[in-house]
């Protein structure tokens, strides 16, 4: 079991070395000099010699990516263009904000999802299977930057019972468990939630269907057992595919809040780099998008190692 | 009524919105306590079938059985979901065709086995894990503690098949239904199984009915033959009977096309065609668009089957002189 | 994946799709749509670009403007029919794009396998590690706001996924067996990928890529909402929404509008991808 974990630690490590060049390259793809991307134009002549020093602008493509390398793995990702500060201290507060959505979308997608699928799964070609398939196409279809002004009209400004902007009711961005900070949550979680419920519907009808038509079920129905029994069986086989399945959307969810964070001022990650590309602050876009995607090849080898522990077929 | 399976005119039809299929079409037949019988046939015949309805394993929401059906006593057609459970694994149980995919995959053979043992006797898990060690050392699985540990991707095929028997007869079925249990295996292990299932069968004195399509593994194992087609027992008797004196014109066909002792130096037959749609029987001798000795009488009814009860007999109006012998 | 082409293979195919009540509703409701916007200075009965201030934000059914006016004025109703014209082509041309070159890759790295593959696999590997909208809002936003920009932001999302479809269908066609003994019987290459391979590939990756439709359709949208596709005053269904949110306090209804019509259109387009894969899904 621990040779497994340092195996697939070990593959996800190339991967994470390209993510950060990937990242590296953005501020070269950006249109014009580099050193616009990194420096505001006004930067007095001194100061640009000094930061291509420091960068090694004069250097080559491979020398450039060494000295950044070194710098983010020192925890130095540099400073904002709009700001003048240290990038990092407001990207961890804006990390933590999209955690808390993230994971508060989660709780109402995941649990939902796995209802409406396993209940569809098990009683295919029912009416309950049906309105979970519509449900299901309508999540994953829906435009959720969409669906969140709907949320907002309907539940701000027609029954004006809950926020529409921000994390809490001071405008701090710092969040805290009580009521004011949860009605503040409500409306963007529950956004946020639409695709990843849908997608969870739709995988877990899926897999709970084909473990339902394998050999084996009847099987366990000749061995006598009762529908306890049987539930017991399929909640097993189906548990990696469906931790897979969710660990990826959790991931999704992280990457994918910027919409809904924006429709609703949330001060998440997303409302950060929706200010850098309004404010063309390309360092901060770099460190945003490379948190992110650091956290999410986290992930992947989170979920990799959960499926390995939970399926005696993938250890190896 | 003392025979531990009973059935008479049993039907079976798999109905949907589209269609029926008629995959058993009046099957008799009684079982002793120690006897093995073993129900011949292609794929789609209805053997499977048959098998599954004594313990109303078929589909439940498609399946619609009609006739009489007793398997220790109890009426398998009327009763209820709770009482069939309770059947189901306990005084009845099923070894399946392929190993692999018949047992789950995520769990182990041993917890595989326990759980049928504290479902049917409610014994400890301790007690039931006791149990499970002696069914290991019954079906011959060495190691057995630490095979009982282990998942069955991690057996050969032949130990998985042996962990299948385990199961069930985990606890201690009067009748033992067995579904093809060597077609999937090689050739060796075929044989080891087969000789384990004869040994266990006498040990336990279980009645067995084993489906095959294999005629050699029927002549090994069974004390009767029943060969069906199109969901009928078109010849039934005893297994040297109907090897050697074969009287329905299919059941010849399929001992032509087997190479076995007496072959040497005849040709091989085959028989041309294919089986009927279930969906859409012809009336008359299902067989007759096959049969090489068919005339206009055939296709009038269906025959019946001649002779008494138990005896070799064979759903066939001509009865040709036997073609080999 | 289904991989054998019986007999009358698409001929079973319509037959299944004529019987599939809901992907034809949906076809049509497409169609409808397509039409409308090609015929758009026909049919739309205002200019979209032509505001005015006095008539700015009249509601739903106000004389002249039956789906009212936007915050500059505008008629509502030809802003969404040529926002479309925009909306489509954004959402559906990185999908096409994406669609040659994946495909061509991934047939490449299925077909060819050996350190080419290799190589194609792990490039496509490292695209899987970004959450596609990040990715998306990366690439464009490094690159900066424009149409063009989008759309190759777009692409660069939806070529790894079609890299991975195409190429898992190509390696089940390839050890099939009338492939291997074209192969033995000395066919070149690019005739056993012509005549053999891409027959029987193409359907299935084609399939996958109208299901990318729907997903594209929304983060096209999406990246206009936040400023990176189509730059003001050009109408396109995520731009309007994202300059109607001043107006969800006084016309919320009006508000709403653009992103209905990227949901229908959406939905549209999945409830077709779904009906397409199920037809052509030999099993059933």
């Amino acid at each position: 079991m621990i040779a497994t974990i340092f195996r697939r630690a070990l593959y996800s490590l190339p991967i994470a070395l390209a993510v950060s060049l990937f990242c590296f390259l953005l501020v070269h793809i950006a249109p014009g000099d580099p050193i616009n991307a990194i420096l505001p134009p006004d930067a007095p002549a001194d100061v640009v010699a000094q930061v291509k020093e420091a960068y090694g602008l004069d250097k080559p493509l491979p020398v450039q990516f060494g000295i950044w390398l070194f710098r983010v793995l020192h925890g130095d990702l540099g400073r904002s263009l709009a700001t003048g500060r240290d990038i990092w201290p407001d990207l961890h507060s804006a990390l933590a904000n999209t955690l808390v959505l993230a994971a508060a979308a989660a709780m109402i997608g995941f649990p939902l999802g796995t209802m409406f699928g396993s209940i569809a799964g098990a009683f295919r070609g029912s009416w309950i299977d049906r309105a979970a398939v519509v449900l299901a196409v309508a999540g994953v279809s829906v435009p959720h930057y969409w669906l969140g002004m709907v949320m907002v009209v309907i539940f701000s400004v027609l029954l004006n019972w809950l926020p529409s902007m921000g994390a809490s009711p001071d405008g701090s961005g710092v969040w805290a468990l009580d009521w004011g900070h949860l009605s503040h949550i409500v409306l963007p979680a529950i956004t946020l939630s639409v695709i990843p419920m849908g997608i969870v519907t739709r995988t877990l009808r899926g897999i709970v269907g084909d473990i339902l038509n394998q050999d084996f079920i009847t099987t366990l129905r000749g061995k006598g057992l009762r529908r306890g029994g049987l539930i017991a069986h399929v909640v097993k086989n189906a548990a990696p595919q469906a931790l897979a399945v969710m660990g990826l959307q959790l991931g999704y969810l992280m990457g994918g809040s910027i919409l809904v964070e924006t429709v609703f001022a949330w001060p998440g990650t997303g409302l950060l780099l929706n200010n850098a590309i309004f404010q063309r602050d390309i360092p901060v876009l770099q460190a945003t998008i490379l948190v992110l995607s650091m956290f999410f090849v986290g992930l992947n080898l989170a979920v990799d190692l959960a499926q390995a522990l939970l399926d005696p077929r993938m250890r190896r | 009524m003392s025979n531990l399976v009973h059935v008479r005119d049993l039907t079976v039809k798999f109905v949907s919105r589209d269609r029926t299929v008629h995959a058993v079409n009046g099957v008799d037949f009684d079982l002793d306590q120690g006897e093995v019988l073993c129900i011949l046939g292609e794929s789609g015949s209805g053997k499977s079938v048959t098998l599954r309805a004594l313990m109303r394993l078929n589909p439940p929401t498609r399946t619609v059985m009609t006739g009489t059906l007793n398997v220790g006593g109890q009426d398998i057609i009327t009763a209820s979901d709770r009482e069939i459970e309770s059947i189901r694994g306990r005084s009845v149980a099923m070894v399946f065709q392929e190993p692999m995919t018949a047992l789950d995959p995520v769990f182990t053979i041993g917890q595989q086995i326990r759980e049928t043992v504290i479902r049917h006797e409610g014994v400890s898990k301790a007690d039931a894990h006791k149990r499970a060690l002696e069914l290991l050392d019954l079906v011959q699985i060495p190691s057995a503690e630490r095979r009982l540990a282990a998942y069955p991707h991690e057996l050969s095929g032949g130990l998985r098949q042996r962990a299948m028997i385990a199961i069930a007869l985990s606890c201690r079925p009067k009748l033992l239904l067995a579904d093809e249990p060597t077609t999937a295996l090689d050739a060796t292990v075929q044989i080891q199984i087969l000789l384990l299932l004869r040994r266990l069968q006498r040990e336990l004195g279980m009645g067995v009915i084993f489906v095959t399509h294999d005629l050699g593994v029927a002549g090994e194992i069974a004390d009767r033959i029943a060969v069906m087609y199109a969901g009928r027992f078109v010849e039934e008797g005893a297994v040297r009977e109907v090897m050697r004196h074969a009287k329905h014109p299919y059941t010849q066909g399929l001992l032509g096309a087997t190479v076995h002792e007496g072959m040497r130096g005849k040709r091989l037959t085959t028989i041309i065609g294919s089986p009927p749609n279930l969906a859409n029987l012809p009336t008359g001798c299902a067989f007759a668009p096959r049969c090489p000795s068919a005339d206009a009488a055939c296709l009038e009814a269906v025959p019946g089957l001649d002779g008494a009860f138990g005896a070799h007999r064979a759903r066939c109006i001509h009865q040709p002189a036997e073609a080999m012998a | 994946m289904s991989t054998t082409r019986p007999e009358g293979y698409w001929s079973g195919v319509f037959k299944r799709l004529k019987r599939d009540k809901l992907t034809l509703i949906c076809s049509g409701i497409l169609l409808l749509m397509l039409i409308v916007m090609i015929a758009a200075p026909l049919i739309a009965p205002h200019s979209p670009y032509q505001g005015s201030m006095i008539r700015r934000l009249k509601p739903i059914g106000f004389p002249g403007y039956p789906l009212g006016t936007d915050e500059l004025g505008r008629d509502m109703i030809a802003r969404l029919i040529y926002g479309g014209r925009l909306s489509w082509t954004l959402g559906i041309s990185p999908v096409v794009i994406a669609f040659t070159i994946g495909g061509m890759l991934g047939i490449i790295a299925g077909y060819a396998g050996g350190w080419l593959g290799m190589l194609i696999m792990r490039v496509t590997d490292i695209f899987y590690a970004f959450p596609s909208v990040l990715l998306a809002v990366a690439i464009s936003g490094a690159l900066g706001a424009g149409i063009f920009n989008a759309v190759l932001a777009l692409t660069l999302v939806f070529i790894p996924p079609i890299i991975r479809v195409a190429e898992s269908v190509t390696t089940s066609v390839r050890v099939l067996d009338y492939v291997e003994s074209a192969r033995a019987s000395g066919a070149g290459a690019f005739t056993i990928v012509r005549v053999h391979v891409l027959p029987n590939v193409l359907g299935p990756i084609f399939v996958y890529a109208t299901n990318l439709i729907s997903v594209s359709m929304i983060l096209a949208s999406g990246l206009s909402f936040l400023g990176l596709g189509t730059k003001p005053p050009e109408p396109e269904w995520g731009l309007m929404l994202n300059t109607l949110r001043t107006a969800i306090y006084n016309q919320p209804l009006i508000a709403m509008l653009p992103g209905v019509c990227i949901f229908i259109t959406s939905i549209c387009f999945n409830m077709v991808s779904d009906g397409l894969r199920s037809a052509m899904d030999v099993r059933n």
